[in-house]
């Protein structure tokens, strides 16, 4: 149970590279006024970025698409999506996804 | 007079440390099972219990874990490590962008710490309760950020030390709660705005960029083009209208 010098090193610097775009953006954008166009093209940032993340969470692995029959996060999706839109409840699908998967791993 | 002072204080509650921490419990099963397959992951490819602990409380972001976890294992160079998980967490810069307009009424010092604990969790939480205002309480935004960091550093610790006897997460489905969660955000953020029509086109240049990148770059690569390009679009077909 101990650290070890090179992996305290990663740590380090894995540490500085997650905190700076984190945090730069907020400090600077913050003081400025941010103009119209600009405000808009942040406001598509969220579903932009949920969308891709999920695209490449559910198509892809390892840079190519995931055969449509072996893809069980694939169809896992699609009774999590509809727990969302119908009860708008974060905890809900979270679990629904979760179960979801866990029973198709089971079955198929 | 006295209703001012109800509302006043209605809009206090609304913005506490303590509402942001409830605003947070949503996500919190989320983070725990991420968390803890974070941990059992370090674990398997040999971090001790400390050094997963470690990561949580300095990097404290979930992708980057587990590639670190992994490039561990594969014996990959500090420096390598080091720059991959820079690229992965560079969307954080675009979380950060999009939540600064909320924070005019900081200071610097504030911000910073705010930031500090940006996750794509909080960050989903925090828009959408700031989807009908124009900024954020500082109390309510460290309530919600700070619950998340606590939860998370709980989580990845139970996973590495419960680890040695959990072989395969993935048989509960745990490793679908990034997905679940990203699902539940994604709609709830659409259902926030009432711009459908734009949104499930933005959705849709974005899995389909992040899919066709993806198949000549890596992945969190292909998710920041895919994001910029999706959200470029967006505001074009704005402006068309």
């Amino acid at each position: 149970m101990e650290i070890r010098w090179e992996i305290f090193a990663v740590i380090l610097g894995a540490s500085i590279v997650t905190f700076l775009p984190r945090v730069l953006p907020l400090m600077v954008l913050s003081r400025l006024q941010i103009p119209d166009w600009a405000m808009r093209w942040l406001s598509y940032i969220p579903v932009a970025v949920m969308a891709a993340l999920l695209g490449n969470e559910l198509l892809m692995t390892d840079g190519k698409l995931t055969s449509l029959k072996d893809n069980i996060e694939l169809f896992a999706a699609l009774p999590t999506f509809l727990v969302a839109i119908f009860t708008r409840s974060l905890l809900g699908t979270i679990v629904v996804g979760v179960v979801s998967v866990m029973l198709l791993r089971a079955f198929l | 007079m006295q209703q001012e002072n109800v509302q006043l204080r209605m809009e206090r509650n609304e913005d506490s440390f303590l509402q942001g921490v409830k605003d947070c419990v949503p996500t919190l099963l989320g983070y725990l099972s991420i968390g803890f397959a974070a941990g059992v992951v370090g674990h398997t490819s040999g971090l001790s219990v400390l050094e997963v602990t470690l990561m949580s409380v300095l990097i404290y972001a979930g992708s980057a874990q587990f590639i670190i976890a992994g490039m561990v294992a594969a014996q990959g160079s500090i420096a390598a490590i080091i720059f991959t998980v820079f690229i992965v967490n560079l969307r954080h810069l675009l979380l950060s962008a999009a939540v600064s307009p909320y924070f005019r009424h900081l200071t610097a010092f504030k911000t910073m710490i705010i930031g500090s604990l940006l996750t794509d969790e909080t960050f989903g939480v925090a828009i959408n309760k700031a989807a009908n205002t124009r900024a954020l309480s500082e109390s309510w935004m460290n309530g919600l950020n700070v619950t998340a960091y606590l939860n998370w550093i709980l989580a990845t610790m139970a996973g590495a030390f419960l680890g040695q006897w959990i072989t395969n997460p993935e048989k509960f489905g745990l490793d679908f709660a990034l997905s679940a969660m990203f699902i539940g955000l994604l709609v709830l953020q659409m259902i926030g705005r009432k711009k459908l029509a734009r949104d499930l086109v933005v959705i849709l240049c974005a899995v389909g960029i992040v899919v066709g990148v993806g198949m000549v770059t890596s992945g969190s690569v292909a998710v920041i083009i895919a994001t910029v390009s999706a959200a470029t679009i967006g505001v074009l077909i704005e402006r068309w209208k």
